[in-house]
């Protein structure tokens, strides 16, 4: 083989296409992986981001890190099954794996600090599919897109030098973005209840429900408490776990139970901005009732190992055009290999 | 068995349908796991049922290969070249055999219904178990990383073995080989 039949030239392009062929298909695997453009908004940015905030804590989810697990089921009246044709919606029961959490990344923070509760629930359909859903006590988004988001969470993060955000750089988010400013209105004067049983809670995003003829309808839900208000008082101020305590004395009283209200879209209404409600007098369907019956401790407790990714959706619901719910689904999954992780490296099982 | 110069042609057929199919499943994974644009879902929606149906076209193919006859790699070859062209066949078998597998495997463990579209969900091969997950979601990376490198290493031998040595290597799996 030391003769070849081609000239020298022929030779040199015929092994530079051998070399570029696979070359660029390791360009573009490198780009696709998000390597060649490290200014690119990455699931991976939006994790870093939450954990400097929250500081490192393994083993624990990077946001909402602290929360406990409460189990129960949802008992569908069958009024939503026009709308979806989800089996969760038809007359009956589904057992559901749920989860109270505080926002932010300290596993540690006291309870009455943090302004936004959440409720994660995670339905068991029977026929093996899953509805996940994570909820907010709020009832809007600070934000609709994802840059803005990671931007405002840049903007408070804790200065270095004084160990609380800058103020300056905060201002500077707001006037670049005043799309904030009803949010903060509504922080300013919200009074947190005195338990996560008299929370609403609400999806925020839109998404899509789709009936039995395959038509969409974009759709909000939030479950709304039969538990009356009550407004944080002196001593829940006093006990960094007031919640927790709280759900648990009740629970062992008895079920808490929510309605499960479906808020349907009106014509030209904007299902891609989770900082905006939509009006007042749309149609709203009471879908049923999540009753919780049960509380434990996340650790060990079967809502710990679940990853609330709202995009885990039966057939009958679908996402809608909302940008977040496809960066909290990627960014939940870091959060939740990089956790899982840690867990089994703590729990020394290998 | 007969000497063949041909890959029979069902195993040529699943071969360009499989090398379509795996190269687009792990750009496919590359991006999903790092974009946080709406080809997300949609990304992730596909993965699964491709990932699927390459586990089933690969069990066909490794039946085709046992119980057909193969072309023999050309006697010019040298000893080093046939070990790495065998090697890397059946690392590539394996790894085609194994990564659904292990996707399969590890969306159990977390608990994640195997979804393929339309309310058809796969029952799930290992119970829900963190410790498996923690080993699992990290392999199905390293399987894709190894998996592309070895396929990119094939890709440019088989180059190779079409534009410079001419030895129908190649063509024993394009089946073009001019009379």
């Amino acid at each position: 083989m030391t003769q070849t039949p081609f000239t020298p030239r022929q030779l040199i392009t015929r092994l530079a296409v051998i070399a570029l062929v696979p070359l660029l298909f390791i360009v573009l695997f490198l780009w696709g992986g998000g390597w060649l453009s490290p200014q690119r908004l990455t699931s991976d940015k939006l994790v870093g981001v939450l954990q400097q905030a929250g500081g490192e804590h393994p083993g624990f989810r990077r946001n909402h890190a602290k929360g406990i697990c409460v189990i129960g089921r949802f008992i569908s009246n069958g009024n939503a099954s026009a709308l979806s044709r989800a089996s969760v919606f038809a007359a009956g029961e589904t057992p559901v794996i749920g989860r109270f959490a505080i926002a932010g990344g300290n596993p540690s923070a006291p309870d009455y600090a943090v302004p936004v509760r959440s409720l994660a629930l995670a339905f068991q359909l029977a026929n093996g599919e899953q509805w996940r859903t994570g909820m907010n006590a709020m009832p809007f988004f600070p934000v609709s897109t994802v840059e803005q988001f990671y931007e405002l969470q840049v903007a408070s993060l804790p200065d270095p030098a004084t160990g609380k955000p800058n103020p300056e750089k905060f201002k500077a988010f707001v006037q670049k973005n005043p799309e904030i400013m009803p949010f903060l209105a509504w922080a300013k004067q919200n009074v947190p209840s005195s338990s996560w049983a008299s929370d609403r809670f609400n999806s925020l995003n839109a998404f899509r429900f789709i009936d039995k003829s395959g038509a969409a309808h974009l759709v909000r839900w939030s479950v709304v408490p039969h538990t009356a208000y009550q407004p944080i008082g002196a001593a829940q101020k006093n006990d960094n776990d007031f919640l927790q305590k709280d759900i648990q004395q009740r629970l062992a009283q008895g079920p808490l139970q929510w309605d499960l209200l479906i808020t349907v879209a009106a014509k030209g209404d904007d299902g891609s901005h989770a900082s905006q409600v939509w009006p007042a007098d749309r149609q709203t369907i009471n879908a049923g009732t999540l009753e919780l019956s049960q509380a434990t401790a996340q650790q060990q407790g079967p809502c710990n190992d679940i990853n609330y990714d709202p995009l885990i959706l039966p057939d009958g619901i679908a996402a809608s055009d909302d940008p977040l719910l496809n960066a909290r689904s990627a960014a939940y999954a870091k959060s939740y290999n990089a956790r899982t992780r840690e867990q089994a490296a703590q729990t020394g099982a290998h | 068995m007969k000497q063949v110069a041909y890959f029979h042609p069902a195993l040529r057929v699943l071969h360009w349908l499989m090398a379509a199919a795996i190269i687009a499943m792990l750009f496919i994974g590359v991006l999903m796991v790092s974009t946080i644009s709406s080809l997300h879902s949609l990304l992730v929606s596909i993965h699964k049922p491709l990932g699927m149906m390459i586990l089933v076209l690969v069990v066909v193919r490794l039946w085709l290969r046992f119980y057909t006859a193969t072309p023999a790699l050309p006697a010019s070859l040298p000893a080093w070249q046939r070990a790495m062209a065998h090697l890397s066949h059946w690392a590539l078998y394996a790894m085609m055999l194994a990564q659904p597998l292990i996707g399969w495997a590890m969306l159990s463990a977390a608990g994640y219904p195997v979804s393929l579209g339309s309310g058809f969900v796969l029952p799930p091969i290992l119970p829900v178990n963190n410790d498996w997950y923690a080993i699992l979601r990290p392999l199905h990376s390293l399987v894709a990383l190894a998996l592309f490198i070895t396929v990119m290493l094939h890709l440019a031998a088989a180059l190779l073995h079409a534009l410079i040595l001419r030895d129908g290597v190649f063509e024993s799996m394009s089946g073009t080989r001019k009379r």
